[in-house]
C-alpha cells in the first residue's frame, strides 16, 4: 500500500466518520463541528489531487468564512437540542430507503462506467493555470461573482434587519 | 491511484447528505446537510479535473464555493427572520401554508 493511498484512507475514513455524527449529533453546535471535521479532510483530498489553491480556498472560505457563520447564528439564536416528532419518525422510513437506493445506484454506475480513469502522477504546480484560466478564459462569470455576493450582502441586510414600526 | 475511489467517497457523502437533509428537524442543520451535498460534489469535480488533466473542473469548484457562500449569507438572514417570528427552529412547526 503506497503513502498516497494510506493518507487517503485516513482521509476519508475521518471525512465519512464526520458525516455519521452530523447525522447522529442532536446538537447542531456538534452537527457543526462534524461538518467542519468533513471538510477539512475534503481539503485534504484536494492536496491528494493535486489542486492545492482549491485546499486553501477550501479551509479559508469553507472551514472559516462559511462554518463561522453557521456557528455564529447557532450561537445567536441560543438553538437547542434537536426535538423528536412522530413525523421524524416517519422521515426514517422515508429516508434509510431513498439514502440506499441513491447510494446503490451512484455505485452501479461507477463500477459499470468510469474505472478506466486513474489518476495521473504528474503534478505540475496548478495555480499558475488556474489564475490564467480564471482572468482570461473565465473573467465575465468571475466579475459576475463579485456582483452576485454584493446581491447577496444587501440581501442578508435586508432580511435580518429589525424592522422599526 | 484509481479516480474510483474519490468517486465512491464523493458519492457516499453525498448520499449521507441526502439523509441528513431528510433526517434532520433543525432547520441550521438541514442546511449544513445542503453544505455536505454541495462538498461531496465538488470532491467529484476536483478528482475529474484530476483524471482529465484539465483546470475547468477545479474554475466549477471555484464558483460553486462562491456560490454557497452567498447562499449561507442569504439563507441564515432567512434562518434568524423564521427564528425571530416563529420563536422555533423547528422545521414541522414551520407550516404556515398548510392551514
Amino acid at each position: 500500500m503506497s503513502a498516497e493511498m494510506a493518507v487517503f484512507l485516513v482521509l476519508a475514513a475521518v471525512a465519512v466518520a464526520g458525516a455519521v455524527s452530523l447525522i447522529l449529533q442532536r446538537h447542531p453546535i456538534h452537527s457543526a463541528l462534524s461538518l467542519i471535521a468533513v471538510m477539512v479532510s475534503i481539503a485534504g483530498m484536494y492536496l491528494l489531487l493535486g489542486a492545492p489553491f482549491m485546499a486553501a480556498v477550501q479551509i479559508i472560505v469553507y472551514a472559516g468564512a462559511v462554518m463561522v457563520l453557521f456557528v455564529f447564528v447557532i450561537m445567536l439564536l441560543n438553538a437547542g437540542q434537536e426535538e423528536r416528532t412522530n413525523l421524524s419518525r416517519m422521515a426514517h422510513y422515508i429516508g434509510v430507503p431513498l439514502g440506499v437506493v441513491f447510494l446503490a445506484e451512484v455505485a452501479l454506475w461507477i463500477a459499470r462506467g468510469s474505472t478506466q480513469f486513474t489518476v495521473q502522477p504528474s503534478a505540475a504546480s496548478s495555480t499558475r493555470g488556474l489564475a490564467e484560466l480564471l482572468f482570461k478564459d473565465y473573467v465575465f462569470p468571475f466579475e459576475l461573482t463579485s456582483f452576485l455576493i454584493l446581491i447577496a450582502i444587501l440581501g442578508a441586510i435586508v432580511l435580518a434587519r429589525r424592522e422599526e414600526s | 491511484m484509481p479516480i474510483s475511489y474519490f468517486l465512491v467517497l464523493s458519492a457516499v457523502l453525498f448520499g449521507l447528505g441526502v439523509v441528513a437533509f431528510v433526517f434532520k428537524r433543525n432547520i441550521i442543520t438541514i442546511f449544513m446537510s445542503i453544505e455536505l451535498m454541495l462538498n461531496a460534489v465538488n470532491l467529484a469535480f476536483v478528482a475529474f479535473a484530476r483524471a482529465h488533466n484539465q483546470l475547468e473542473g477545479q474554475i466549477f469548484v471555484f464558483f460553486v464555493i462562491v456560490v454557497a457562500a452567498a447562499e449561507a449569507a442569504v439563507g441564515l438572514a432567512i434562518v434568524i427572520l423564521i427564528a425571530r417570528h416563529r420563536g422555533t427552529l423547528n422545521v414541522e412547526r414551520v407550516d404556515t401554508l398548510k392551514h
